[in-house]
This record gives structure tokens, C-alpha cells and sequence, in this order.
């Protein structure tokens, strides 16, 4: 049989891949498919067969900017409105050079990232053993589910008023808002992740002569670690939103008190740095959260 | 108790009924009584909802039976232990720890040493074949592997008893046997009792050296066989065996015998 031709007395011969193959540019700007696309014959409905389209998202970006340029640059929008490209050039190296208010810029975002950090740690903290206890036990389900279920679907924004009456406006008052902002997010995470785990793994401990605490600490918590990063990145995605929300309220640092401030002052400039560094910096942490996780948790999603 | 001084592993007139959360009850089993000596190695075989899951569970501690009981050497069973290992179909290994860490998770629970775990878990690494696989991520190997892993990991405890429920079910068919040649391999040079659990008629007859075949509603043995099939594929061939009139024989018997009780079942269902 070997070396010997195959049954229909040819040889074997591997067919030639396509002859025609677009160039890595036009398949990295999104106008050619790929080869495992080109040769499907359903494409619409695949989702696999939508590519990037990245060319389009070059025309966006220089269609905006485009727009800001002209319409500022001849006069169609008032400065009031919208400011000219300029205008906020000039505004961004004076924040760098003095600071908004007598406070450096770069202290204003790490204000807001701190009390964020803060926030999320201590719901942490407190969160997840809470949600372990409610996975693990009826009594503690029991006591906790109520409120739980009572503070899930109120926005975190909707206490700021209860949180001023009694905290008044200072550091604390912030930080216990992120914190019960994070506290319930962190407590159903924990809690999923709990309950989530495969009755044949806590079984297989047991038989290996694993004890109570030892399935606890070798099975359940590890099984239940992606959840409880996933209740993290929502925790800080959730907590910058609130933080930006309550600094706007009543700060006197922090993004959200810059832009609420500069907003007084009429300083559309101002405002609009603001939030770019606001979307900036919630897409940093969703970033940086995604690569901790790839790096921390790779066994996610192959049990 | 007559198996008070009774070496092996007995299951005493063992019965279990659920009752339904809307009145109405399930007799899973119903005075199912079996013994195994030391190193027997015995496949169960059945219907679904025969009740064959729920004898293993209940040997393995997980459940407590309504009435009878399970003995181990002369000891009453009451709840999962070291002595009595599991093998479960997939997904029951820790995919967050590698394939070293897998093996040695019994020995490390009982606060072993690394010096006392290390080289067995690597002489057992060597058995299953996966002797250079001990740093990989268990996420990363294939199902039989994982498999192999399951194996080594019950092994690395030295149990008296293996419980196997579907080992090799979620394989496919040629994995499937060759696997069946491992856990025949394993089993003669470790002297293991084993219970396995299959739907299988094959599995069952190639490795069982005893098979019991049960019927459900209320899940009971319905036939006890002896094989000589699972001693003759230590020497010879398992594709020779499997094809000996002799297997096909038994295998076409016991198929039948499965066929008609699920006929009766959905006549049951249907009348």
C-alpha cells in the first residue's frame, strides 16, 4: 500500500491555495475578507463573516473631526457651545501647566480614580464573603436575600441624596456611595459564583478525603474566581460612572467637579477635556481589567 | 450484620425512595443487595432510570439509603471518604490547577509532604502515558486525556474502592477503546475493587469480570453474569475478544434483554 498511487490510480497532489490573495493592508483596513470568508457562500447572518471595517472607522473619526474644524473654525457653532480645536489645545496645556483651580489636573483624575479603587475594595471586601455565606447557607440567604434583592435595582445615583443627609458632602460620603455601589454587585457575583460550581468537583474533593473547609478553599473559592472578576470589572465600570455622577453633585476635586465648575465659568473648553478624559479612563480600566484577567484567570470558561 | 468480618465491599438490601415535592414517590432501588470481594472488578449496566447512578452514590456516600446500607470491610458507609475513590465522566477535574497538581490534590488534602507525593505522582504520570504532561494546564489536554488524568488522580489517593460512573462516556469510540485497555491494565497491576457504571453493553462485558444488568421502576438486579472476558484481554488482543463468537453471543443477549425492558417502559408510559 505505501507509495503506491491511491485507489483511482492518480497520485496524491495537493490542490494550490488560491492564487489571488488581497494584500494584508486591504485586509487590515476591513475591504477584503479573508480567505475562509471569500469562499463561504452564506455570508450574511455569519457573524464570523463581518470583518472589522476599519477603513469606515478612519472615515468617522476624520468625518468628526473634520466637522468640529469647520463648524467651529467658521464661526457656525458658538465657542459657548462647542470649542474650537484651539481653543481647547490652549486650555489643555494651561490645565497641565496650572492645574484647574489651584489643583494639578493629574489630581483631579487620581482623585477620581482613587475613590473609585476605594470604593471597589471595600465592596469587595465585604462583598464577596457576604455572597459566599448566601451561596453556602440558607440562614445567611435567608437574612441577606431581601436586601439584596431590594438595593439590586436601585441606581447607586438615586442614594446620593440619603448618603448627603447623613454624611454630609466629604470624602466619606463619596466613598460609601462606590462602596454600596460596589457591595451589590460584588455579593450577587460571589454569590453566582458559588452556586455555580459542578456538584461533580465538590464530590470528587470529598472522595479525595478533602474536609469542609478544605472544599471550600480548593474548590469553591478558585471555581467561583471568574465570576468574582467579572463582578469586579462591572464594580469599576459602575463606580466611574458614579463617581464622575457624584462629583458633579458636590466635590471639590476630581473630574466631575472639574467639568461641573468649569460648566459655571463657562468654560465649554474645560468641559469637554473633562470628558475625554472621562471616557479615556473607563476605557483604560475595562482594558486593564480584560489583560488582568487573562493573565490571573485562564483557566476561565474551560472547566 | 453477617458482614461484620466480611472483607470487600457489600451493599446490604439497599432500597431508596424519593418522595415527589407534589406528593407521589420514585423508587429508585429496591432491595438491591450485591457483594464484592477484594480486587473484583464488577460493571453495572441498565436502562436509563434504572437506578444505576444512585447505587453508586449511595456507595459512594453522597446519599444516604432509605433503608439497607453499604459496608466497606466490615464498616458501615456514611459519607464520601478517601477509601472509596471516584472517576466521574468529565469535567470533574480542577482546571485551575495543572495536571501535577490534579494527581496530588488527595495526598496534599491529607497534609502529605511534596517528598512523599512526588514520586508516585510522577510514577503514575508515566502509567497513564501522560509522563511529560505534568505542567500543562488540564484546560489544554483532550478528553482523554483529561480522562487519564481523572484516573491518576483517584490512583494517587490509594483508595480501596473505585467508583466509575461513565468514565469513558463523553469519548468517542476509538478513545473510547483504548481506555478500556488502561483501566484493564490499571486494575490488574493495582488489585482494585471497581464498580463501573456504563451504558455500554460492550464496555460492560469486555471489562467487568462480574456484570450486573439492571431493570428499572423500581430499579432492581435483574441478571448477574461472570465473564472471562476481562481476565482473557489481559493476554489477548481487546479487538479479538470483542469479535469472538462467544462475546457477540452474550452481547446480543444482553442488548435484547435492555431492548425489552425500554419496549416496556414506553408501553407503560403510553397505556
Amino acid at each position: 500500500m505505501t507509495d503506491a498511487p491511491n485507489d483511482n490510480g492518480s497520485e496524491t497532489k495537493l490542490v494550490a491555495a488560491p492564487q489571488e490573495q488581497p494584500s494584508a493592508l486591504m485586509m487590515w483596513l476591513g475591504l477584503a475578507d479573508n480567505s475562509f470568508t471569500r469562499q463561504k457562500t452564506v455570508k450574511f447572518g455569519d457573524p464570523t463573516a463581518v470583518n472589522s471595517g476599519r477603513l469606515y472607522s478612519f472615515i468617522t473619526v476624520i468625518f468628526l473631526l473634520l466637522l468640529w474644524w469647520v463648524t467651529t473654525s467658521q464661526g457656525w457653532v458658538k465657542p459657548i457651545y462647542w470649542p474650537s480645536f484651539e481653543a481647547v489645545g490652549n486650555r489643555l496645556t494651561k490645565l497641565y501647566e496650572q492645574g484647574f483651580r489651584n489643583v494639578a489636573l493629574w489630581e483631579h483624575v487620581y482623585i477620581s480614580v482613587y475613590r473609585v479603587l476605594t470604593g471597589v475594595f471595600f465592596g469587595a471586601i465585604v462583598g464577596i464573603p457576604l455572597g459566599f455565606a448566601m451561596g453556602l447557607s440558607s440562614v445567611a440567604r435567608g437574612l441577606f436575600d431581601p436586601i439584596v434583592e431590594f438595593m439590586r435595582p436601585i441606581p447607586p445615583l438615586a442614594l446620593i441624596p440619603l448618603i448627603i443627609l447623613w454624611l454630609g458632602i466629604d470624602e466619606t460620603a463619596k466613598i460609601t456611595l462606590l462602596f454600596l455601589a460596589a457591595l451589590f454587585i460584588m455579593i450577587i457575583a460571589a454569590r453566582s459564583g458559588v452556586s455555580g460550581v459542578k456538584i461533580s468537583k465538590v464530590h470528587a474533593a470529598y472522595s479525595l478525603g478533602a474536609s469542609k473547609f478544605q472544599v471550600l478553599k480548593n474548590v469553591i473559592l478558585p471555581n467561583a474566581l471568574p465570576e468574582i472578576f467579572t463582578g469586579i470589572r462591572t464594580a469599576m465600570g459602575v463606580c466611574w460612572g458614579t463617581v464622575v455622577a457624584a462629583e458633579l453633585v458636590a466635590a471639590e476635586k476630581g473630574v466631575g467637579s472639574m467639568i461641573m465648575i468649569a460648566k459655571n465659568f463657562l468654560q465649554t473648553d474645560t468641559v469637554v477635556i473633562g470628558i475625554i478624559i472621562i471616557g479615556i479612563i473607563g476605557y483604560a480600566i475595562e482594558m486593564l481589567m480584560r489583560l488582568l484577567e487573562r493573565w490571573l484567570i485562564p483557566w476561565r470558561g474551560k472547566g | 450484620m453477617d458482614d461484620a468480618d466480611h472483607n470487600g465491599l457489600s451493599v446490604d438490601k439497599v432500597s431508596m425512595v424519593f418522595t415527589l415535592p407534589g406528593g407521589g414517590s420514585v423508587h429508585a432501588l429496591n432491595n438491591v443487595s450485591l457483594d464484592l470481594a477484594s480486587g473484583e472488578l464488577m460493571s453495572v449496566l441498565g436502562p436509563s432510570g434504572c437506578g444505576k447512578t444512585t447505587l453508586l452514590n449511595i456507595i459512594a456516600g453522597f446519599l444516604a439509603p432509605t433503608e439497607g446500607g453499604v459496608f466497606l470491610n466490615g464498616h458501615q458507609v456514611t459519607g464520601p471518604a478517601a477509601e472509596r475513590g471516584m472517576v466521574f465522566q468529565q469535567g470533574a477535574l480542577f482546571e485551575w490547577l495543572d495536571v501535577r497538581k490534579n494527581i496530588s490534590f488527595g495526598p496534599r488534602m491529607m497534609g502529605k509532604s511534596k517528598k512523599e507525593w512526588g514520586p508516585k505522582v510522577d510514577h503514575l504520570l508515566d502509567i497513564v502515558g501522560l509522563g511529560d504532561f505534568g505542567d500543562k494546564p488540564v484546560y489544554q489536554l483532550s478528553g482523554g486525556m483529561q480522562q487519564r488524568v481523572a484516573l491518576a488522580r483517584c490512583l494517587a489517593n490509594d483508595p480501596d474502592v473505585i467508583l466509575m460512573d461513565e468514565p469513558l462516556g463523553a469519548l468517542d469510540a476509538l478513545t473510547r477503546e483504548k481506555m478500556q485497555g488502561l483501566v484493564l491494565k490499571l486494575w490488574k497491576e493495582t488489585g482494585k475493587t471497581i464498580v463501573l457504571i456504563t451504558h455500554s453493553v460492550e464496555e460492560a462485558l469486555f471489562l467487568g469480570e462480574r456484570l450486573i444488568v439492571m431493570a428499572p421502576r423500581p430499579g432492581r438486579i435483574h441478571r448477574e453474569y461472570r465473564l472471562p472476558f476481562a481476565e482473557q484481554g489481559l493476554t489477548i488482543s481487546p479487538r479479538e475478544i470483542k469479535a469472538s463468537a462467544d462475546f457477540v453471543e452474550k452481547r446480543e443477549e444482553i442488548l435484547s434483554m435492555i431492548w425489552e425492558m425500554e419496549e416496556e417502559i414506553m408501553g407503560r408510559a403510553s397505556a
